[in-house]
């Protein structure tokens, strides 16, 4: 199982690295830089292999899993879009309409990567802004515009666009 | 034609990191221009990599900017939370006008409350 965790973060890697050396032919010195990138990759993910924990980078991976992550980012980058144009609503209007505060929210998320991913997915969209997260599962977020102070209210606004996704993809 | 649609992406990239400056300088806290600054200039610098990957087509160039285009992804709502995170443990009060502060709550050992200190340089109410 080592193993695999360990090719698999060595393949990212170097699928990176091919990025950056795209022009296969007619440059110089392609065997010495993919010969670099492969001692690189592999000692970086030697280092990695030893400070990350071991189950945080173990995932299934099936089609059904990556269906519901594609159908994850096609909501995120909506979403976004959304924060986007809210966010300039806001600083452009005179008045300048905020209402901030700090609530706090549960998320029922085990996976770290899952976690990670909906983190970051708060913090890009509209007005919310994920302040700490504990390992029980709280979520402290800025909201730019608190609309209500109970949970169940704040869930279904901010989390549950993404969890129901993640939850699919990730636990 | 490529190139009229890069432009356009060019400049929703340009148009929307321009907003995310002037929220960062009218805003009142550090947490609300943390937003600013992360949500606008997120995408308005995926846009502009759109916008050379709109322009190069299927080449090496895009294939750079794609690799960019998921780092800045991944990397700029993480620094945003640790930047919050950081100025919260730093005890950065939250400006006047704000609602609630379910943080303070959470953690109980620092249960006795500070007032809230104004930061506000243009606070109109």
């Amino acid at each position: 199982m080592c193993l695999k965790i360990y090719l698999k973060f060595f393949f990212i890697l170097l699928i990176c690295w091919a990025l950056l050396v795209w022009p296969f032919q007619d440059s110089p010195g392609i065997i010495e830089k993919w010969l670099l990138g492969i001692l690189v990759c592999a000692f970086i993910s030697y280092l990695e292999l030893r400070n990350v924990s071991k189950n945080s980078l173990h995932f299934p991976l099936s089609p059904l899993r990556l269906y519901w992550f594609i159908r994850f980012i096609i909501k995120f980058a909506y979403l976004m879009v959304i924060a986007n144009l809210d966010v300039a609503y806001r600083v452009m209007h005179p008045d300048l309409p905020i209402n901030p505060g700090i609530v706090m929210v549960k998320t029922e998320l085990k996976h770290p990567l899952g976690r990670l991913m909906l983190a970051n997915a708060i913090t890009l969209t509209p007005g919310t802004l994920v302040v700490e997260m504990t390992d029980d599962g709280y979520l402290f977020i800025h909201w730019i515009n608190v609309i209500s102070k109970e949970e169940n209210i704040i869930k279904k606004t901010i989390v549950l666009p993404f969890e129901i996704y993640l939850k699919k993809a990730f636990d | 034609m490529n190139s009229i649609i890069s432009m356009i992406f060019l400049f929703i990239g340009v148009l929307f990191i321009v907003l995310g400056c002037i929220g960062l300088v009218r805003l009142p806290d550090v947490y609300n221009r943390l937003q600013a600054a992360t949500k606008c200039v997120t995408l308005g610098i995926c846009g502009m990599l759109i916008a050379v990957m709109v322009e190069k087509g299927f080449s090496p160039m895009s294939g750079k900017a794609l690799l960019c285009m998921i780092f800045i992804l991944i990397t700029s709502p993480t620094s945003a939370h640790a930047m919050a995170r950081g100025a919260y443990r730093s005890k950065v009060r939250l400006c006047k006008n704000s609602v609630c502060d379910y943080y303070e709550f959470g953690r109980p050992e620092e249960a006795e409350k500070q007032p809230l200190e104004c930061e506000c340089k243009n606070d109109k109410s």
